[in-house]
């Protein structure tokens, strides 16, 4: 319909049907129209939209659109899918703002996308150097801010480009990429600030967490993970240790808005075993929670002291009001890749311990002391000279993907991995700037399958308030590695699987209610929006990263594994069929 | 005197970073040190090399100059040796007694192959990219036997007279990943 009126008025007037050819058929090109970011649309996002990594700054993963629920998503159908042309782990959320969406991919790809129809308008194309080279390729979203995006880079730079035509505004070095720095994480976005962490923990870097100004680019403070000489917490580090000590930031953080305080995970400590870096090394491990004007640290909590496992949590806490025992707190709810389920009590001056329980199965814990410190069994330490195993694998109970929260069900989504364990040789290596420095040989490393596992993949739902799990999903042949979001139609949408399924889950019952096989494997986050009164679901699909390892570590143990799950990038979008 | 010498330098020269020639590609008549372990920076002779590996990593070394071409990690090879019988007739023609020589560039991602393992697929040993497990035959000009890589590791021809080894040529094949990252 659109098309024929188009091309009536080109035969009657060329320029003025030229403009009108380029704008309603959204031919590649500029957006006409774009809405601009500001700090009160982040801080109470419009419901059609999806604008920060999980949609609201407390974290959720929770779209408040209903239209697709559990009683029409069997009539989900797919609207439209566009190949991002590249391989590798395909991450990041589509970023949605009225009607526009943003894509990236690996190798630091952004599409601009018409939401409704699929088409591009624009797409830069970040030439990276060749001499780069990732253990993680991929990249987790473009942050919004008025009419900029940022973008953080595997060579380590952050870019700001404008929304409407993709253009370079600003392109600012962090580190240099040759010593091992890189980015992956979507900027977060607060009051005008680009915030960002470094990714490199598996190459001897000193973590941190930095902001810039989102108009020029200059940088506004940095804020280590790991203290210098003087600060607080200096003192949980032995000799020159804190100088590579790991802590990279590499995941987008929390914010709560009335407070300003932003909470932030932190990484695993470098290298691997514990007695190569003896203390409890603050802050590895651990949530900070920061302002957001100076960088300043108000307060922490290390989930474990003396990492020795690469149990990164760099996953940033959900910040959910939880009624616990008769009263309402403000909680911070970490499913941990220590394989800790934490529920903390954020105060503005401090992070109180209020409960933890495993949520898959460990050998490493004892237990929790009455200050929510873990009770470590040194049989399942790994230290320098031995080989040591330990449950869960490296990969933990639940690694980087998301878990969602909904306030309808009052439930957390966690894409768990149960009946995988671990074990490396430690060995004391000279650290070689740009060189991976595990504290043992990559070859060494292993991922076992407890014998007679008749699953890996676990979607759990807990409620947070008391404790108890009210529902899991098994993934019989395959791990379940990525993100999950909740509706207010009372659905919970995840891939994660090797079999490429995307599905959607009843989210009081756990029952499967719909699913579809995609092009590849997808690691990435499902995202819900609204154009023109139609509720979409949309999700890269794009195996690769880790959960292509754990795959291949898979497929060496187990038969009857799927052993071939193609790579390549799509975007796929769902909405009812009418 | 060293700032008038340094005139013309690039920035990372002047600050002593990388002498010139020391990031171009290993070029005809370059000798081979160790590229790490206890004997990083000694020549690599025929005699360190055991028949059926493990590899050993190298930079390439201007004779003339002495400048080790470390300052591009691309540069980096991996020398192994193996009974040229169990060599494919490419390979073997190609050969210096069971000698040769592979970028240890990962054509995949650009990782560094680092280890001489049993094959995920075979009972060969192979060398393996521990970035995305991929499997590359030395005996078979290093083609993938596992894994994403797309394509073989480039090769390098190498010549070898009084037990002395030295580059013979330019690498065969692209050095380096498809996709960077």
């Amino acid at each position: 319909m659109k098309t024929s009126m188009i091309r009536k008025q080109w035969l009657l007037s060329g320029l003025v049907a030229f403009t009108c050819l380029a704008s309603t058929a959204a031919l590649s090109g500029p957006i006409e129209s774009y809405s601009p970011v500001t700090a009160q649309r982040l801080e109470n996002p419009e419901p059609n939209n999806w604008m920060l990594y999980r949609r609201t700054y407390d974290g959720h993963g929770y779209s408040p659109l209903d239209q697709i629920n559990t009683s029409n998503v069997k009539n989900l159908t797919p609207v439209w899918t566009f190949s991002t042309g590249v391989v590798e782990g395909h991450q990041a959320p589509p970023i949605v703002n009225n009607g526009v969406m943003f894509v990236t991919t690996p190798m630091g790809q952004v599409i601009a996308l018409n939401a409704k129809t699929g088409d591009e308008y624009w797409r830069y194309k970040r030439q990276l150097p060749d001499d780069l080279f990732q253990l993680h390729p991929t990249n987790r979203g473009v942050g919004l801010w008025e009419d900029k995006l940022y973008l953080a880079t595997t060579d380590d730079h952050v870019v700001a480009l404008d929304a409407k035509t993709g253009k370079v505004l600003w392109d600012t070095k962090v580190q240099d990429y040759r010593k091992g720095q890189y980015l992956t994480l979507m900027p977060l976005i607060v009051d005008g600030k680009v915030i960002v962490g470094g990714s490199g923990g598996e190459f001897g870097v000193r973590g941190y967490i930095v902001a810039y100004d989102a108009k020029e680019g200059k940088e506004l403070w940095r804020t280590y993970t790991i203290p210098g000489e003087g600060e607080p917490g200096h003192d949980t580090w032995q000799g020159d240790d804190w100088k590579n000590g790991g802590g990279s930031a590499w995941m987008t953080g929390n914010y709560d808005k009335e407070t300003r305080t932003i909470y932030w995970g932190v990484g695993n400590a470098a290298p691997w075993p514990g007695d190569s870096h003896p203390g409890d090394n603050l802050y590895t491990a651990s949530v900070l929670a920061l302002d957001p004007d100076t960088g300043k640290i108000k307060a922490y909590h290390q989930y474990h002291q003396n990492d020795s496992w690469d149990w990164d949590e760099v996953d940033a806490p959900m910040l959910i009001d939880l009624q616990r025992n008769g009263r309402t707190i403000k909680s911070l709810v970490h499913p941990g890749r220590n394989a800790i389920f934490w529920v903390l009590e954020r105060t503005p001056t401090k992070i109180n311990y209020v409960a933890g329980w495993p949520f898959v199965f460990t050998d490493v814990w004892k237990g929790i002391d009455e200050t929510g410190k873990p009770i470590v069994d040194p049989a399942h330490k790994p230290v320098i000279g031995k080989r040591v195993e330990f449950c869960p694998s490296l990969w933990g109970g639940k690694d980087w993907p998301s878990a969602a929260y909904s306030q309808r069900t009052g439930l957390v989504y966690v894409p768990a991995n149960e009946n995988f364990c671990g074990g490396f040789t430690g060995e004391k290596v000279p650290l070689k700037p740009g060189e991976l420095w595990l504290g043992t040989k990559p070859e060494d490393i292993g991922l076992k399958t407890k014998p007679g596992a008749d699953h890996f993949g676990e979607l759990q739902a807990w409620d947070p308030a008391t404790g108890k799990k009210v529902w899991q999903h098994n993934f019989p042949k395959s791990h379940l590695f990525g993100s999950v979001t909740a509706t207010a139609g009372d659905l919970v949408f995840v891939g994660g699987t090797n079999d490429r399924y995307f599905r959607a889950f009843h989210a009081k019952t756990g029952e499967l209610l719909w699913e579809q096989k995609t092009n590849s494997g997808i690691v990435g986050m499902p995202v819900s929006y609204e154009i023109d009164g139609t509720q979409y679901i949309a999700i890269q699909s794009g195996w690769g990263v880790d959960a292509q390892r754990i795959q291949d570590a898979l497929v060496t143990n187990n038969i009857g594994i799927e052993a071939n799950v193609p790579q390549g990038g799509v975007v796929w979008v769902f909405a009812l069929k009418k | 005197m060293a700032t008038t010498a340094c005139l013309g330098c690039s920035t990372r020269a002047r600050a002593g970073e990388d002498p010139p020639g020391s990031d171009e590609r290993p070029q005809k008549g370059d000798l081979l040190v160790f590229s790490e372990g206890d004997q990083e920076g000694k020549l690599v002779t025929a005699a360190d090399l055991k028949v059926g590996g493990p590899p050993i990593h190298a930079w390439p070394k201007d004779p003339t100059t002495s400048v080790v071409r470390s300052a591009s990690r691309l540069n980096e090879i991996l020398i192994i040796k193996l009974d040229p019988a169990d060599l494919d007739e490419k390979t073997r023609a190609r050969a210096v007694d069971g000698i040769i020589a592979y970028s240890a560039i990962c054509s995949h991602a650009g990782c560094p192959v680092t280890a001489w393992v049993k094959s995920d697929v075979g009972d060969k040993e192979v060398f393996k990219c521990m970035c995305h497990n991929s499997e590359f035959d030395p005996r078979a000009g290093a083609q993938v036997v596992f894994g994403p890589a797309p394509r073989r590791l480039a090769a390098l021809p190498l010549a070898l007279a009084d037990g002395s080894l030295s580059v013979a040529g330019n690498f065969m094949g692209k050095v380096g990943g498809t996709q960077p990252g």
